[in-house]
C-alpha cells in the first residue's frame, strides 16, 4: 500500500472548524501521482514505491530509459512500503488516499537563512540591551571555560548556516482532501516557501 | 494553484455588506459549559477587515460608560443573524478616531437614505 505522496505548498491560510474556532492550515498540492518503480525486498534488498510529481518539459535520455512510457516527471521520490504486492508501475495515486482526521508527516526543504548569527539560530538571549553594552546585544557569550580544557568542545553552538536542509514535522491532522483540486489541508505549519516540493506521508501509529 | 483561491468564500446571503460607521446588531452563539445560548451585541462598526476566510469587522459600544470593542469573525459558522440597524456618514475606513471621543462627540451622522439608494 503506498503511503505517501509528492507535493507542491501553496501557502497557509485559515479554516472554521465544525464547532466555530479558527485552525491554521497549509494547504499542499498534492499528486496525482504515478508509481515509476516498485522495489522489492527480493531485487532491491527493501520494499519501496518510486513516484512521479509533475510534467517536465524536458528529461534526460538516462531518466527517459528509467520511465519508459510512464511519462516525463518533474520529481522523483521513493516512499518505503511494507509490501509491495498490491501496487504495479504506472498505477496512479491522488489526494483520496488521506481522510480528514488522519495524521500526517510532512518533509521539505526548510526556508534557507543563510550565515545566521546564535540568537536566530540557536535561540540564544544575546546580550543586554542597556547598561553601557556595546556590540553585545547578540554576541553569543562565552564558549568555554579556560586553560582547562583550553579547547572549544564539539557541538558547541555557533554562528553558521541556518535553514535549506530536510526537515519533517510529524503528525499534522488532515483537515481536508480534495481529489477534484488534488488539494490537501493540513493544520499547522510545514517546512519550506511557497511552491517548494514537500512529501506527504502516512503517520505510523505510536510514532 | 494560489493561496487566495484554496478555499472558497461566498457572500453569505443573509450577511448585508457591513461598511465602517454603520450601527450594526449582531447575533452570536455562544457556548456556555454544555450549553448552547445567543447573545446579541449591537456597536458601530469601526473597522471592516477583507481577507477571504479570516475577514472580520469590529464593532464599538460604550457600556455604563466603559468603551467595550468586540471583532467577530464574518464567516464564523457561530454568526447568527446580522443586521444594519444606522448607516453612518464617515470619511474615513478606520474609526478610531472615536475611542478618543464620548458622549455627544461620539454620534455620527446617519447617511440619508437617497444616497443609499443611488449607491
Amino acid at each position: 500500500m503506498i503511503s505517501g505522496l509528492i507535493g507542491r505548498k501553496i501557502g497557509m491560510t485559515q479554516v472554521f472548524t465544525e464547532d466555530g474556532t479558527m485552525e491554521a492550515v497549509t494547504a499542499i498540492e498534492a499528486g496525482p501521482c504515478t508509481v515509476t518503480q516498485v522495489k522489492t525486498a527480493d531485487k532491491e534488498g527493501y520494499n519501496a514505491v518510486q513516484i512521479g510529481f509533475g510534467e517536465a518539459k524536458y528529461i534526460s535520455a538516462p531518466e527517459q530509459g528509467h520511465l519508459g512510457k510512464l511519462g516525463s516527471f518533474k520529481h522523483l521520490r521513493e516512499f518505503r512500503v511494507k509490501d509491495t504486492a498490491d501496487v504495479e508501475l504506472g498505477y496512479r495515486v491522488d489526494v483520496s488516499l488521506f481522510q480528514p482526521g488522519d495524521l500526517v508527516d510532512v518533509s521539505g526543504i526548510s526556508k534557507g537563512r543563510g550565515f545566521a548569527g546564535t540568537v536566530k539560530r540557536h535561540h540564544f538571549a544575546g546580550g543586554p540591551k542597556t547598561h553601557g553594552q556595546s556590540d553585545r546585544h547578540r554576541a553569543p557569550g562565552s564558549i568555554g571555560a579556560g586553560t582547562d580544557p583550553g579547547r572549544v568542545l564539539k557541538g558547541q553552538k555557533m554562528a553558521g548556516h541556518m535553514g535549506d536542509q530536510r526537515v519533517t514535522v510529524k503528525r499534522l491532522k488532515v483537515v481536508k482532501a480534495d481529489p477534484d483540486r488534488n488539494l490537501l489541508l493540513v493544520r499547522g505549519a510545514v517546512p519550506g516557501a511557497k511552491n517548494s516540493l514537500v512529501e506527504v506521508r502516512k503517520s505510523e501509529a505510536g510514532d | 494553484m494560489d493561496i487566495s483561491t484554496v478555499i472558497e468564500t461566498k457572500p453569505k446571503e443573509d450577511i448585508p455588506e457591513i461598511n465602517p460607521g454603520d450601527t450594526v446588531r449582531v447575533k452570536m452563539k455562544i457556548i456556555e459549559g454544555e450549553r448552547e445560548r445567543s447573545q446579541t451585541f449591537e456597536g458601530v462598526a469601526i473597522r471592516v477587515r477583507p481577507g477571504g476566510a479570516g475577514a472580520n469587522f469590529t464593532l464599538r459600544k460604550v457600556f455604563h460608560g466603559v468603551g467595550v470593542e468586540r471583532t467577530f469573525p464574518l464567516h464564523s459558522p457561530r454568526l447568527e443573524k446580522v443586521e444594519i440597524v444606522r448607516h453612518g456618514k464617515v470619511r474615513r475606513a478606520k474609526l478610531y478616531y472615536l475611542r478618543q471621543l464620548s458622549g455627544k462627540m461620539a454620534r455620527l451622522k446617519v447617511k440619508s437614505r437617497a444616497k443609499d439608494e443611488i449607491r
